[in-house]
């Protein structure tokens, strides 16, 4: 258990720092969406499951989407 | 101010903020061990006292009920802002989304998607009911659910043609599903303070440790959350589609206004 927590920790680790290096938008929208997602782990493996609810579905699904639909606005009259 | 400046202006400051952090982190206690007695008197009355399984749902929706109606507000706000600033401006009007690419084919949505898309709204609106109604047993509750069951829709969305699709969309209906969540939680908290004397207090029967119907009040909010939240993110995600697929300027030249 050790092993998975720290497996999760240094995931959420580099995932996080791609997503902070990574400079277009769209690619970090969906970086974002994969650190939600070992967050999510992250959080369940050292038991708090209400708190990788939470992060899962916001940090998974609806941030991504929303950054997503603003560059897809905010694209609208370049592409 | 010279970049040299700023540098060491970061740097001075950077620094005093590690000494801090690393002085911080030294006095944790280690891995696992935490040293909080708050954690354990909780996890020791929340089934005896409340006949509640999941003690952080104790925590949010009955020991400090009233930071969650805050934060239920909060998010109030922050949908009726969104949905502000995302509603047509004078000078934008519906169009067709051939305006902004022309000459593009747009490939039309796949038969995998929208069988996919299909196929999942039923067991999500399900396990969406089933996370906000064990919120008081299981981990979950009203906020998780009600995120699951505003994906429900989106999956139609996504299954489905948005321009066609927002035809159907009852916004009023939405919002008052939403109004409603957030009303409920107060006319809830009311009930607690003229039937046991204090606002939010627990006052339903409490029923048995374990079952559906226990914990009291709890599981009324949790519908009442998940009502909110769920209404409040398929409006939020309603607007941000809406300004995204229909609405165009008018005087729509392509890279005007940057």
């Amino acid at each position: 258990m050790t092993a998975f927590v720290a497996l999760a920790l240094v995931l959420v680790a580099v995932v996080g720092t791609l997503v902070v290096v990574i400079q277009d938008p769209l690619r970090q929208a969906l970086t974002v969406s994969l650190f939600g997602i070992l967050l999510g782990i992250l959080f369940f493996a050292v038991q708090a499951p209400d708190v990788a609810l939470s992060e899962i579905v916001v940090g998974a699904v609806a941030l991504p989407l929303m950054i997503l639909l603003a560059l897809a606005k905010i694209r609208g009259g370049t592409r | 101010m010279t970049r040299r400046t700023r540098q060491r202006l970061f740097l001075a400051a950077a620094a005093v903020v590690a000494a801090v952090l690393a002085g911080g982190l030294a006095g944790l206690p280690s891995f696992g061990h935490a040293t909080a007695q708050d954690g354990r008197i909780l996890d020791a009355v929340s089934v005896p006292e409340r006949h509640i399984t999941d003690v952080v749902t104790a925590v949010n929706f009955d020991y400090r009920g009233v930071d969650t109606m805050g934060e239920e507000f909060i998010f109030f706000a922050a949908v009726a802002g969104v949905i502000l600033l995302l509603g047509a401006q004078p000078d934008e009007a519906p169009g067709h989304v051939a305006d902004a690419a022309t000459g593009r084919w747009v490939p039309p949505t796949s038969d995998a998607v929208r069988v996919l898309g299909l196929a999942l709204v039923g067991p999500t609106v399900l396990f969406a009911l089933y996370v906000i109604a064990h919120g008081h047993l299981t981990p979950g509750g009203g906020f998780q659910g009600g995120v699951v069951l505003a994906t429900a829709v989106l999956l139609v969305y996504l299954a489905g043609e948005y321009q066609h699709l927002h035809g159907l969309y009852p916004d009023r209906a939405i919002e008052g599903v939403e109004a409603f969540g957030a009303a409920g939680y107060v006319v809830i908290g009311l009930a607690g303070l003229a039937l046991s004397g204090s606002f939010l207090a627990n006052w339903a029967p409490l029923g048995t440790v374990g079952h559906l119907n226990s914990a009291g009040s709890v599981p009324l909010l949790n519908v009442v959350v998940g009502a909110e939240i769920a209404a409040g993110f398929v409006l939020l995600l309603s607007a941000f589609l809406h300004q995204t697929l229909i609405l165009r300027r008018a005087r729509a030249a392509p890279g005007a206004g940057r």
